[in-house]
C-alpha cells in the first residue's frame, strides 16, 4: 500500500517507496538516515522536529510525507556549508554556548536560521517570539538568544536595535 | 594555580559542534542489525489482582517474534529496596505497572500488539494520599519486604532522623518562633531525549546494553544479577552510554523497561531497542517525588537563630527507588544552613498506589529548602528584622562544623548573600506591587557519599600522535563534564584541549565510577585526571631521561643547519637532564633548567615515539588513578556524618510584580550567586546556572504532575507546563564566587544542582513583599496567588469591621 513519492530534501531529490501515512519525520529519520531531526514528543509540542519547508520553519512530526512530495525540504545536515563547514547559525550555537544537551539544537538552529533569514536584526523579543515553540530543558534559554544574536552578527548585521543586556 | 592556560577561559564544550551539525547519535538514533522494536503492556488499574493475561491475539500478530509477561520468564527484582519487578505477576501497584510486553519487527506493529494484549484484572482500593495510606487498616501497596516477611502498614522502613541540642529549651528561650506547614509537588523531570534502551545479547550470553544511565557501573551490577536471573550467570554485562538527551536525575535507578528489553532480547535472541515515546515518558516514568514539610524555627532578640524543627512525609508511590534516599540530602539544608545550633529533623516515606518516584536534580535539597527559607522570611518579620540582615547574623562561615558533622573548609555564603542583595538593589524604593525576596543553599560540592564507595576512576592513554584519550566511567548527559575534563587534562599535561578526547562511557573500557549525581561528575573526574597526569608525567619524565638529550641534539644539528650563524650557549645538557627537571608545556617537553633555546623543546608527540620504538625497552604510556574523597559515609537514622569532601553555597534573588486582578507573577529579574570554588569553563558554568534556575523556575511556577486515583492526567508537554522562552524573558544575572577549595580541582566545587535549590523559595519571598501573601504549596499558581488575595482582603475587611 506504500506509494512512491520523490522528496525534494537539502537540495537533493530521492524517489521513495512510502506509506500513505507516513510522517515526515520517520521518512527523514529511517529512509534517508537524516538523524538529525529529533522526536522530542511527537506531537507539535516541542519543536525538537523543526525543519524547513521552503525556509518556513514547521514540526517534522506533523507532515505526512506525502503532502510535501516535490517542496524544499532543509533540515540540520543541510545547512553544512561546502567542505562540511558549520553555517553561520551553527556556528554562533557553538561558540556562545547555546548547547547543552544538544536535543533541543538542530530544531533550535532549524528555528534560527528561518528568522534570520526573515529578519537579520531581530529583537530580543522576535528572538523569544521565533523560539517559543522550541523547548529546552538544559540551558535556561539564555545562551540560547546569545548564540542567535551572535549569529545575526555573525551574519553580516551587526548593527542591532537593541543592546544585549 | 592563577596562572592556568586553560582552565577559567570560555571555550566551547568538546561536543558541540556534533550537536549543531545533528551528528550526534542519541538512543534514539542506535540501530543494530536485525534489531526489534520493543513496547511494554501499561496496567489499566492503580491497584488490582491480575486474574488472567492472555497474549494469543499479539502473539499471532504477523511480525511479533516475542511476547512475554511475568508467567512466562523468571523473576527479576529491581529497586534499591528490591521491591519492584521487571514484569509483575499477581497483582499491579499503580497505573504504570509493567504487566506484559512484545518485540516486533517495527514499532507499529508492536504498538498494534501491545492493544491485542488482554489483561483481566480484580480491582482493589487503593490509598492515594499519605493519610490515607497511614490511615488504620488502610489496604496494603506491599503485602510482603523484599524478603517475604509480611509487611503490616504502609510506611517505608527507611529511617531518617538527626536531633541534635535541646529543642525544648531552645524554643522555650527564642524570643521569636513561627511555624508553618509546605507542600511540593510531583515535578517532572522532562528531558527533552525520552527515554530508552537497547539490549543485545552474545551467543555466550554476555550482554550490551546501551542505556539512559547516570549509573553505568552500579547499573552493570543490577543487569548482572538480572543475567543470573535469567539463567545466565557469571555472564558478562557491558554498559554504554551514548549521547543523552538529558537525564536530570531519571538515569539513577535501573528501569523495569531496561530489564524488559534485556528479556526480550534474551527470548528472541536479537537486539531489542525499547524507547519511550512522550506521553510514556510522563506517565510511565518516575517523577521527583513531592513532599510536605512542618518546619518551626525560632530566633533570639538580636535574630540569632535558636532551634530549628522539620518533619518531613514523602509519598514515595508505589515501589522504592533512589529517590526514597532524598532525606539524605534534606539533611543538609535543615542540620546545616545557617548556623542553627538546635535541630530536629525526622522523614518519612510511605507507599501508596501513585506512580513511583525517583530522583532529579537536587534531591530532596529544593523540598526543604523551600520551606526553611520561606519561614525564615516569616520569622524575620515576626522578629522586626530585614530578611537579608537576618541571614547575614546566621551565615555560615569556613572552619565550622555544623551539627550534622559537616566539616566546612571553604564557605562562600556571605559573598554570595552580599552579591544578591547588591545587585537586587536591596532596601531601594520600588513600585507598588513589586517586591524582592532571597534564599540560600547549601549542597555537596565534593561528591556526596550515600555508598560504600564514592570515587571514580580515570585512564590516560597516550598515542604515537601526541593525543590522548580520556575514559572516565562517569557520564555526559549535556551538563558539561567533558568539557571540564578535557580542560582538566590539557592544563596538567600542557598539551592543547584539542589533543584531548574523551571516550564514550562503557563500563567495558572505563574504570569503576560509582555515577554522575550529587553535582559530582567533574568534581571526582578532574580530581583522578589530575592524579592520573602526574603518574603519566613521572612516566614520561622518567622515560625522557633516556630520550631526550638524543632528539635535542638532533634538534641542535637541523637548527644549526637552518641557522648557520647559531652559536649554542655553553650548557651541560647531560647534566640537566633530570626526571624531576622536566616540564610539559604547549605540547612540548622542556627542561626548567636549561636556556629557552628552540631546539631544547621536544614536541611530545615525537617524544612519546621515541619512547616507544626503542627496542625491547618500548613502552607506550597510560596511566590510571582513582580517587577516592575524603569523606564519612553518614549514619542516616542519627543524621551525622561529613558526607562530602566540601560544601557549595549560593544566594539567589528576585524582582517579581505580581498582578492582583489575574494573580500573575511575573519575574522582574533574577539574580543567582553561586560559590563554585573555581569556575574552569566559564561558558559551560553559566550554562548550568541558567539551566538549573530555569528549572527552578518552573517548579515554583509552573510545573506539577496532575493525579487523580493514581492516573497522570497531564502526560503532554501542552498540559504539563516546563519555561519556554517566553516565560524566561527576564534578566538573569549570573555571579560566581571562588573560594579555591582545597579538596578540588583547581580549587572548584560541584555545580549541577545548586541552581535551583533555593529559585523556588527565592521569589515566594518576592511575592510576599510584594503584595504581602505567602504561598506554602508549590507550585505557585495564579489561582494560589488569587485565592491568597482574597483571604487576606476578606481577613483585612473583617478586621476594619470587628474593630470599633
Ligand atoms: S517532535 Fe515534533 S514538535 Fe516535538
Ligand atoms: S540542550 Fe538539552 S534540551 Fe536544549
Amino acid at each position: 500500500m506504500s506509494r512512491e513519492c520523490t522528496l525534494d530534501v537539502n537540495g537533493s531529490l530521492t524517489t521513495l517507496q512510502v506509506a500513505p501515512s507516513a510522517r515526515l519525520i520517520d521518512v527523514l529519520r529511517d529512509n534517508l538516515g537524516l538523524t538529525g531531526t529529533k522526536e522530542g514528543c511527537g506531537n507539535g509540542e516541542c519543536g525538537s522536529c523543526t525543519v524547513l519547508l521552503e525556509g518556513r520553519p514547521v514540526n517534522a512530526c506533523l507532515l505526512i510525507a506525502l503532502e510535501v512530495e516535490g517542496r524544499a525540504i532543509t533540515t540540520i545536515e543541510g545547512l553544512l556549508g561546502p567542505g562540511g563547514k558549520l553555517s553561520p547559525v551553527q556556528q554562533a550555537f557553538v561558540e556562545a554556548g547555546g548547547i547543552q544537551c544538544g536535543f533541543c539544537t538542530p530544531g533550535m538552529i532549524m528555528s534560527a536560521t528561518a528568522l534570520l533569514e526573515a529578519n537579520p536584526a531581530p529583537t530580543d523579543a522576535e528572538i523569544r517570539d521565533a523560539l517559543v515553540g522550541n523547548l529546552c530543558r538544559c540551558t535556561g534559554y539564555t545562551q540560547i538568544i546569545e548564540s542567535v544574536r551572535a549569529a545575526a552578527v555573525r551574519l553580516g548585521t551587526g548593527d542591532r536595535p537593541e543592546a544585549p543586556r | 594555580m592563577s596562572d592556568c592556560r586553560h582552565i577559567g577561559k570560555a571555550r566551547p564544550r568538546p561536543d558541540a559542534a556534533d550537536k549543531a551539525a545533528g551528528r550526534t547519535l542519541y538512543i534514539n538514533d542506535l540501530i543494530r542489525p536485525g534489531m526489534l522494536h520493543g513496547k511494554v503492556k501499561f496496567s489499566e488499574h492503580a491497584h488490582a489482582r491480575i486474574v488472567r493475561i492472555d497474549t494469543s491475539r499479539a502473539e499471532r500478530l504477523p511480525g511479533v517474534r516475542a511476547v512475554v509477561t511475568a508467567y512466562d520468564t523468571p523473576e527479576i527484582r529491581i529497586g534499591f529496596l528490591n521491591d519492584n519487578f521487571a514484569l509483575k505477576r499477581d497483582k499491579v501497584r499503580q497505573f504504570r505497572d509493567e504487566v506484559a510486553a512484545v518485540a516486533a519487527i517495527d514499532p507499529d506493529i508492536a504498538a498494534e500488539a501491545v492493544d491485542l494484549i488482554d489483561v483481566e484484572y480484580e480491582p482493589l482500593p487503593g490509598v492515594f494520599t499519605l493519610d490515607e495510606a497511614m490511615a488504620q487498616g488502610a489496604p496494603l501497596v506491599h503485602e510482603m519486604d523484599a524478603r517475604g516477611n509480611p509487611l503490616t502498614t504502609n510506611e517505608l522502613s527507611l529511617r531518617y532522623g538527626h536531633e541534635s541540642g535541646d529543642l525544648a529549651v531552645a524554643e522555650r528561650a527564642s524570643a521569636h518562633v513561627v511555624e508553618g506547614r509546605f507542600s511540593t509537588q510531583l515535578m517532572q523531570q522532562s528531558c527533552l531525549g525520552t527515554a530508552g534502551c537497547l539490549a543485545e545479547l552474545d551467543m555466550s550470553g554476555n550482554l550490551s546494553i546501551w542505556a539512559r544511565t547516570q549509573i553505568p557501573f552500579l547499573a552493570q551490577r543490577d543487569f548482572t544479577q538480572a543475567l543470573r536471573a535469567l539463567g545466565l550467570p557469571g555472564r558478562n554485562c557491558r554498559v554504554i552510554v551514548p549521547a543523552l538527551g538529558g537525564t536530570f536525575g531519571t538515569g539513577l535507578d535501573t528501569h523495569a523497561y531496561e530489564y524488559i528489553a534485556i528479556v526480550l532480547a534474551h527470548r528472541t535472541n536479537r537486539p531489542v531497542k525499547i524507547l519511550y515515546n512522550r506521553e510514556e515518558e510522563f506517565a510511565n516514568l518516575s517523577p521527583r517525588q513531592s513532599a510536605e514539610v512542618e518546619i518551626a524555627q525560632g530566633c533570639d532578640r538580636e535574630g540569632r537563630l535558636t532551634f530549628r524543627r522539620v518533619r518531613v512525609r514523602q509519598d514515595n508511590g508505589a515501589y522504592g527507588s533512589w529517590g526514597a534516599t532524598f532525606p539524605t540530602v534534606m539533611l543538609l539544608p535543615v542540620t546545616s544552613l545557617y548556623r542553627v545550633p538546635n535541630v530536629s529533623f525526622d522523614a518519612r516515606l510511605v507507599y501508596t498506589n501513585n506512580t513511583y518516584c525517583q530522583a532529579m536534580r537536587g534531591y530532596g535539597n529544593p523540598e526543604v529548602t523551600w520551606p526553611i527559607e520561606s519561614n525564615l522570611d516569616e520569622l524575620a518579620e515576626a522578629a522586626s528584622i530585614d530578611p537579608f540582615e537576618l541571614r547575614m547574623r546566621n551565615c555560615n562561615e569556613p572552619g565550622e562544623t555544623t551539627p550534622m558533622g559537616l566539616q566546612v573548609t571553604t564557605c562562600g555564603l556571605k559573598e554570595c548573600m552580599e552579591a544578591t542583595a547588591a545587585k537586587l538593589d536591596w532596601g531601594a524604593e520600588r513600585r507598588a506591587r513589586r517586591g524582592v525576596g532571597m534564599a540560600s543553599l547549601i549542597h555537596v560540592g565534593g561528591s556526596g557519599r550515600i555508598y560504600r564507595s564514592d570515587g571514580g576512576g580515570v585512564i590516560l592513554k597516550f598515542d604515537d600522535f601526541g593525543q590522548i584519550n580520556v575514559s572516565y566511567g562517569g557520564v555526559e548527559m549535556g551538563q558539561g563534564l567533558h568539557s571540564a575534563l578535557s580542560l582538566t587534562v590539557a592544563e596538567a599535561l600542557g598539551v592543547s584541549p584539542d589533543k584531548v578526547t574523551i571516550n564514550p562511557t562503557d563500563t567495558g573500557t572505563c574504570p569503576w565510577d560509582v555515577g554522575t549525581h550529587a553535582s559530582r561528575g567533574a568534581f571526582i573526574a578532574c580530581n583522578a585526571a589530575l592524579a592520573a597526569a602526574e603518574k603519566a608525567r613521572a612516566q614520561i619524565f622518567a622515560a625522557a631521561e633516556e630520550v631526550f638529550p638524543r632528539l635535542a641534539l638532533q634538534n641542535l644539528e637541523r637548527y644549526c643547519v637552518q641557522h648557520p650563524d647559531y652559536r649554542a650557549p655553553t650548557f651541560d645538557l647531560a647534566a640537566a637532564v633530570k626526571a624531576d627537571r622536566f616540564e610539559l608545556a604547549d605540547g612540548q617537553i622542556v627542561l626548567r633548567d636549561a636556556p629557552a633555546e628552540p631546539w631544547l623543546k621536544v614536541d611530545l608527540d615525537r617524544l612519546l615515539r621515541a619512547i616507544h620504538f626503542r627496542g625491547s625497552r618500548g613502552e607506550v604510556i597510560t596511566a590510571s588513578a582513582f580517587y577516592e574523597p575524603q569523606s564519612d559515609l553518614p549514619d542516616w537514622q542519627k543524621g551525622v556524618g561529613n558526607m562530602s569532601a566540601t560544601y557549595a553555597y549560593g544566594a539567589q534573588g528576585a524582582e517579581v510584580e505580581v498582578d492582583e486582578e489575574t494573580g500573575e507573577v511575573r519575574i522582574v529579574r533574577m539574580v543567582a550567586a553561586h560559590d563554585v570554588g573555581k569556575v574552569l569553563n566559564p561558558q559551560t558554568l553559566a550554562g548550568q546556572a541558567y539551566g538549573g534556575l530555569t528549572q527552578g523556575v518552573g517548579y515554583a511556577l509552573y510545573e506539577e504532575i496532575l493525579t487523580e486515583q493514581g492516573r497522570i492526567l497531564n502526560p503532554s508537554f501542552t498540559d504539563y507546563k516546563i519555561p519556554t522562552i517566553r516565560e524566561m524573558s527576564f534578566p538573569v544575572h549570573l555571579e560566581f564566587i571562588e573560594t579555591d577549595d582545597p579538596a578540588g580541582p583547581f580549587g572548584a566545587k560541584g555545580v549541577g544542582e545548586p541552581g535551583l535549590v533555593p529559585t523556588a523559595p527565592a521569589i515566594a519571598n518576592a511575592i510576599y513583599d510584594a503584595v504581602g501573601v505567602r504561598i506554602r504549596d508549590l507550585p505557585i499558581t495564579p489561582e494560589k496567588v488569587l485565592r491568597a488575595l482574597d483571604a487576606r482582603r476578606a481577613a483585612s475587611a473583617g478586621k476594619q469591621t470587628s474593630t470599633p
